[in-house]
């Protein structure tokens, strides 16, 4: 039963960080129209940052809080140096200009910080396991990837919400012509969006540096994660990133868990060990398939917050 | 223009007169991951081959050496492809290194088809132990099943009952885990094959070795995988509640990191850095002062035995690399001080050898380091020498 | 006649010529590696003529054609695995797997467009790339060698480096051939309207569908068939053939090639492959004299510049090369 319990909040956690990745995807995607598939170079810098910083200061919340703003100017940078041209334009565009983007961080980075990637050590007051219930012990850490992630999805609905930009960022979604139209500075509110989807990139990536790793190219495997949650949620929808982000996390955990265990009752053990990765694997590309089929807006489109 | 450079090209070609009979200098392709988290291993590998170089003048049967270094990324197609363009564009007498089993499987090929020589210096999968044996292919490290098995050995002598084996999804990982269930006499209660190299978290696993109270858990995760696992481990309130037993996962690269996470962790290994020969006093000694602040690892000592090998033969030939069998015959003598005490080959190529238990203890200044508790084994030869057709 | 000799229609009757003669300079180079790179190109260049078929003519943009790359290689590979070394029923099946495969992902797929088509044929490359890595017998991850290459009857021999490499030029320039014909019939004005716009053609009374879904099995084929030749010509398939960036690239060579012509993808192969190897080779070469140790470590990091080509290439010279040479007056 515990085992249970942990894999659920293992799940919960890997979605809850999966979420702030598709976040700023659906934000992009949804209100300037944007592909972005060096979304998760961002990412990558935001983990680089962090272990750079970390190092530096000699603190790890310090050097989280650096890499975040970090990676926010280089989000809003990359917005105006790049981004800005591919607005309006075809959706092949994007995918083009943006892959061109990958490899050019690939180098950046490789250029910058050497090919042999870098560690994140957690300070010793996290680095213990807590318990949670009866029983229980969790991961001290992952824990607080939980609340964090939860504290930063708060705020998003208040920004989103309840503030005037949030407003903005509502209408863009919906009719972007119109918001031009009516006179607001467009541009600025492009940019200050690219740069929040940056930060929350940045800071899933940072956040899963300790447990995983920083490397260059770690932005490509989690991308497509990433996108898949995007189109399950809907674009432009971040109810719908959440809602999506957390059962794709379920998903992928509890299904590398058990279904080994699954197929091993009725396969060979070596079968099982290799086949049931994969096929758990495959569930989040089939459940994707499945939403476009039947409801291919996603299932909270745009509009509704 | 382009008749321009088939002309100048043929009149190259034609220059530099006929196909070589007499080596100007000796030519060696490296290929190892010299990027991403498994660096460090690369990196080692690397130095000492380097300082091997140095302690013999640069010059292999007083022909000078050219080594060129090739990344395989850690993806046995990059490896492959970098194999060959070692052997086909670059033209390398000898190939050393690999550090991983899937690359090497991948690589040999192209190896073998053009007869080129190669040490690998550390990889062991079974099958080029066995079947896939090949005059051309030597090893100065081991078959994978070999360290795990001295392990095995070890638990039976501790009396742990009952094991629960962890290790990644490739080639190598699989072998570790036979390994010791072929020599552990417990009851292994469970067995779980992790994503190689993507997955890094290992929290499922973990959970499900807690779940199955065994008397130890087994594990096999090299360079930083294994930091992450000691740390998980950790994490999930293991440590001092079930032992932990290891192959290949602590060492000299990684054990810096671990610091007191591995205390009291043992290992198996063919090669500690305090073993008593003259050999290797000089190289462990030689290699902190050239590479202040880093150590030697059982992934240096092997490719320093490499170099040591290929200029044995360098050097019984002559030179004359064009004379295969004479070659293949100088290789196999393994004429040279090896790091490791004596050295000598089974039929496979494979070194025959011994298997000592190693340790992490805190020295006097507080740090943390490896140290030879006891052999496990002597003279120990793979099980797969069998297999292979050569006498 | 003038119209002929265009900047164009020269450059590529010399790259044309160029490929013809490479095994011979490669001889008398001693240089054999040239025509491993070069064999390796041609095969790439198949992959991408096929993805341009539905790419710069269909304007289907699918991001999962690597797949059928990992599908007529695996074919090939499992086949010898099992001891089935005939070419005779290794590539036939490889082409039917492949057909098969475009046939039900596209039948899904073509239900969906832009954005949402992307995702979806990425979707499926990557469930694929799942699938034969979770195939323990056949390498799994690691992936598998092909020890021997598939066997035709005399004196057709794939292990002769030659031979093998005018085989696939032969299957290359037959398929450049084959989609000409095809973009300049009337099926392929279909297409070309369809991309233009849909609605009209529906309006018009074609079922664009099925005319997308023919489209994109025929380019499915093709591409199996360069998969096949992979396979043989590097005597290994992985996993990693099908990953989502490894359809990037192709997606690149049609791009930088240019979309409006059948030779595009070739000429985009041969820059980015010759791009690839030559780059570092020549910036040392004339780095060096001017700028020492610097430009042989700046040879080294020359990827950063074909990320931002790129970008500039879809932003400034949206027809690749190709377009590129149009524009220049002869």
């Amino acid at each position: 039963m515990t085992l249970f319990i942990e894999q659920c909040l293992n799940g919960l956690q890997f979605g809850l960080l999966l979420f702030l990745l598709a976040a700023g995807l659906t934000l992009v995607f949804g209100i300037m129209d944007l592909v972005n598939l060096a979304h998760g170079s961002l990412y990558m810098i935001g983990a680089y940052f962090a272990a750079t910083f970390a190092a530096w200061t000699g603190s790890f919340v310090l050097g989280a809080v650096l890499a975040l703003f970090a990676t926010l100017l280089v989000g809003m940078a990359v917005e105006v140096i790049a981004m800005r041209r591919l607005y309006g334009r075809d959706h092949l565009d994007h995918v083009l200009g943006t892959f061109g983007l990958i490899l050019f961080f690939d180098e950046l980075v490789r250029l910058i910080w050497g090919p042999e990637g870098m560690s994140l050590p957690l300070p010793s007051w996290l680095n213990a396991s807590v318990q949670i219930l009866p029983g229980v012990q969790y991961s001290a850490y992952r824990l607080s990837i939980i609340i964090v992630t939860l504290a930063v999805a708060a705020f998003l609905y208040v920004l989103v919400m309840r503030t005037r930009i949030g407003m903005l960022i509502r209408a863009g979604a919906s009719n972007r012509e119109m918001v031009g139209a009516l006179g607001v500075n467009i541009k600025l509110l492009y940019t200050l969006v690219f740069g929040l989807g940056a930060a929350l990139a940045g800071l899933a990536g940072l956040m899963q540096a300790p447990i995983l790793t920083v490397q260059i190219g770690m932005g490509e495997n989690i991308l497509i994660l990433a996108f898949v949650i995007t189109v399950i949620g809907g674009i432009g929808s971040i109810r719908g990133a959440l809602v999506a982000a957390i059962f794709v996390g379920f998903l992928d955990t509890l299904g590398r868990a058990f279904f080994p265990d699954l197929l091993r009752m009725m396969f060979t053990k070596e079968v099982a060990a290799t086949a049931a990765p994969a096929l758990s694997s495959m569930l989040i590309y089939l459940l994707m398939a499945i939403v476009l089929v039947v409801k291919p807006e996603g299932l909270f489109s745009a509009g509704q917050k | 223009m382009r008749k321009a450079l088939l002309a100048a090209s043929a009149a190259l070609m034609l220059a530099t007169g006929p196909a070589m009979a007499q080596q100007k200098s000796i030519k060696i392709g490296f290929v190892s991951t010299f990027s991403g988290p498994v660096a460090a291993i690369g990196n080692d590998m690397r130095n000492s081959f380097e300082l091997a170089l140095d302690h013999m003048g640069r010059k292999m049967g007083g022909l000078p050496v050219e080594v060129i270094y090739e990344d395989d990324g850690f993806k046995p197609e990059v490896g492959k492809q970098k194999t060959e363009k070692l052997i086909e564009s670059d033209k390398v007498d000898f190939i050393s290194g690999y550090i991983w089993s899937n690359v090497l499987l991948a690589s040999i090929k192209p190896v073998v088809d053009s007869k080129t020589f190669l040490v690998i210096a550390n990889a062991g999968p079974s099958q080029v132990a066995g079947e896939l044996c090949s005059p051309y292919v030597f090893s100065t490290s081991w078959q994978n099943d070999q360290t795990p098995q001295a392990v095995g050995h070890y638990m039976n002598q501790k009396g742990v009952k009952s094991a629960f084996l962890i290790g990644p999804n490739y080639a190598a990982g699989k072998d570790m885990l036979s390994g010791v269930s072929a020599t552990f006499k417990g009851k292994i209660v469970g067995e779980e094959l992790t994503t190689w190299p993507a997955q890094l978290d290992f929290s499922a696993e973990l959970s499900k070795a807690k779940a199955a109270n065994p008397d130890a858990i087994f594990v096999f995760y090299p360079g930083k995988a294994g930091v992450q696992f000691l740390a998980q481990y950790a994490q999930a309130g293991l440590k001092g509640k079930i032992p932990l037993y290891t192959a290949f996962t602590i060492d000299e690269l990684s054990l810096p990191l671990m610091k007191e996470l591995a205390l009291g962790v043992p290992g198996a290994q063919e090669w500690v850095n305090d073993l008593p020969n003259e050999a290797n006093k000089k190289f462990v000694a030689d290699y902190i002062k050239k590479y202040p602040g880093l150590k030697p690892s059982f992934y240096g000592a092997q490719s320093y035995d490499a170099a040591n090998l290929i200029a044995s033969a360098v050097a019984a030939t002559k030179g004359n690399l064009s004379d295969k069998e004479a070659v293949k015959k100088a290789m196999e003598k393994a004429d040279f001080k090896s790091v490791r005490g004596d050295f000598k080959f089974g039929n496979n190529h494979v070194p025959i050898q011994a298997f000592y238990l190693q340790d992490v203890v805190k020295d006097d200044k507080g740090d943390f380091v490896l140290k030879t508790v006891a052999t496990i084994v002597k003279d120990n030869q793979d099980a797969f020498h069998t297999k292979c057709p050569m006498k | 006649m003038t119209g002929w000799f265009t900047a164009r229609n020269i450059a590529i009757a010399a790259l044309l010529a160029a490929l013809l003669l490479l095994p011979v300079f490669a001889e008398l180079a001693g240089n054999r590696f040239l025509l491993t790179l070069f064999t390796r190109i041609v095969i790439l260049a198949l992959a991408a003529t096929s993805l341009n078929l539905i790419l710069g003519y269909g304007g289907m943009m699918s991001f999962g054609h690597a797949a059928y790359l990992g599908i007529g290689g695996y074919a090939v590979g499992m086949l010898a695995h099992e001891e089935v070394l005939t070419g005779f029923v290794q590539w036939p099946v490889a082409l039917a797997a492949s057909a098969l495969f475009a046939l039900i992902i596209g039948a899904l797929s073509l239900r969906t467009r832009g954005v949402y088509f992307i995702m979806i044929t990425l979707a499926f490359a990557q469930m694929a790339y799942y699938i034969i890595a979770g195939l323990a017998r056949y390498g799994g991850d690691d992936g598998l060698t092909i020890y021997k290459r598939s066997q035709f009857v005399a004196p057709i021999d794939l292990s002769n480096k030659v031979q093998f490499y005018y085989i696939c030029l032969a299957l290359l320039f037959g398929s450049i051939y084959l989609i000409w014909r095809l973009v300049n019939s009337r099926f392929g004005m279909v297409i070309q309207g369809v991309r233009s716009n849909d609605l009209r053609m529906r309006a018009i009374g074609f079922p664009t569908y099925r005319y997308k879904l023919v489209c994109f099995v025929i380019a499915g084929t093709i591409c199996g068939l360069a998969g096949a030749l992979l396979a043989n010509h590097t005597d290994f398939v992985s996993p990693a053939m099908l990953y989502w960036t490894r359809s990037g690239d192709l997606i690149i060579m049609v791009v930088l090639g240019g979309m409006s012509s059948p030779f595009g993808p070739l000429i985009g192969a041969v820059a980015l492959l010759v791009f690839e190897e030559m780059l570092p080779f020549m910036i040392k070469l004339l780095g060096t004299p001017l700028f020492g140790e610097a430009a042989v470590r700046g040879a080294e990091y020359w990827q950063i510049v074909l990320g931002p080509l790129l970008l500039l290439v879809v932003l400034f010279a949206r027809g690749g090369i190709v377009g590129l040479l149009s524009k220049v007056r002869s």
